[in-house]
């Protein structure tokens, strides 16, 4: 049995199954992160003093990093503009530049994590490590899920467009809503955890 | 294999190609706001103004984003709708921490580390 509506719109909503699903998704996402965005709120503003980002963090590598995932915000939007163009080709190319530059994200946050590890300081160290390291680390989870789905389209999932292409273009398209959905989330991450 | 389906997709090659233009000033507004976030951040501004710039810029950010890599620019008013009611529980969320500290302001003394 077909799924119904991965390709043509619902009247009632004027668009395809797909669509609506993932910004539900998102919008469940949204809270997620507002929830500890609040906590961060409750506990800067309960503390008595708060550390500047900048003294505990090292801002060239994370402004690298910003640079790194906006930059593969836009490869993924370039690889869904190259399905839209029927260019399977540069869709692959872009695509798996999106994977590489997320992979070099999660380096960088690497050796970022570890840095702070060998200088004993930990989530338990104190408030500020506690929610940088909460932040982040979900963050990075979701860098990590993003990047298995876009290969799994890269990959084997690129299947469906020799018999389906429009489905699978949707399909590229919601996981590129979500990989800008963690671009979005890091662009306010930065100034709040680095800079501020 | 791909000149078939592109017979079905790439109808529309005039529009991505505008589309192509704008993702690409898009992605150099954010390149310049991110060299902006971080210049701002070595002004050693005081906390509330540099707070509020921070967000400000994030803001500017976030919004191209979503506008033109998210498409929400051009989106149908169901998702609108979504994120509409997304927004004000968002907006609760972030509120009900600071109401509840906000009686707390200034008795800080011996109650942390």
């Amino acid at each position: 049995m077909e799924i119904p509506y991965t390709v043509e719109v619902r009247r009632d909503t004027g668009l395809n199954n797909g669509k609506i699903g993932i910004w539900l998704f998102l919008a469940s996402e949204v809270m997620l992160f507002g929830a500890l965005f609040a906590s961060y709120i409750l506990i800067r503003t309960g503390a008595p003093s708060w550390p500047r980002g900048a003294t505990i963090l090292n801002v060239p590598l994370a402004t690298f990093n910003t640079i790194v995932l906006i930059s593969s915000s836009v490869t993924m939007v370039m690889a869904w503009a190259s399905l839209m163009r029927g260019r399977f080709g540069t869709f692959r190319l872009y695509m798996g530049t999106t994977i590489l530059l997320g992979f070099v994200f999660l380096v960088v946050k690497y050796f970022e994590y570890s840095h702070k590890f060998h200088d004993g300081l930990l989530p338990s160290t104190n408030n500020f490590l506690a929610i940088y390291f909460t932040l982040t680390g979900l963050h990075m989870l979701h860098v990590l899920g993003g990047m298995a789905v876009n290969a799994y389209f890269w990959g084997p999932g690129a299947k469906l467009w020799k018999t389906n292409p429009e489905w699978f273009t949707n399909r590229v398209e919601n996981s590129g809503l979500f990989w800008h959905f963690v671009d979005l989330v890091w662009i306010f991450l930065f100034p709040t955890l680095y800079l501020l | 294999m791909t000149s078939d389906h592109a017979a079905g997709i790439g109808d529309h090659a005039a529009d991505i190609d505008r589309h192509v233009r704008v993702y690409i000033t898009v992605f150099v507004a954010l390149m310049a706001l991110t060299i902006v976030t971080v210049g701002i951040s070595y002004l050693h501004l005081p906390v509330p103004v540099a707070v509020t710039v921070a967000l400000l810029v994030a803001t500017i950010k976030g919004s191209l984003v979503a506008c033109y890599f998210m498409h929400l620019i051009s989106e149908k008013k169901l998702i609108y709708a979504v994120l509409v009611v997304t927004v004000l529980f968002f907006v609760v969320l972030l509120a009900l921490p600071v109401l509840t500290v906000s009686n707390t302001f200034g008795i800080h003394d011996g109650i942390h580390q």
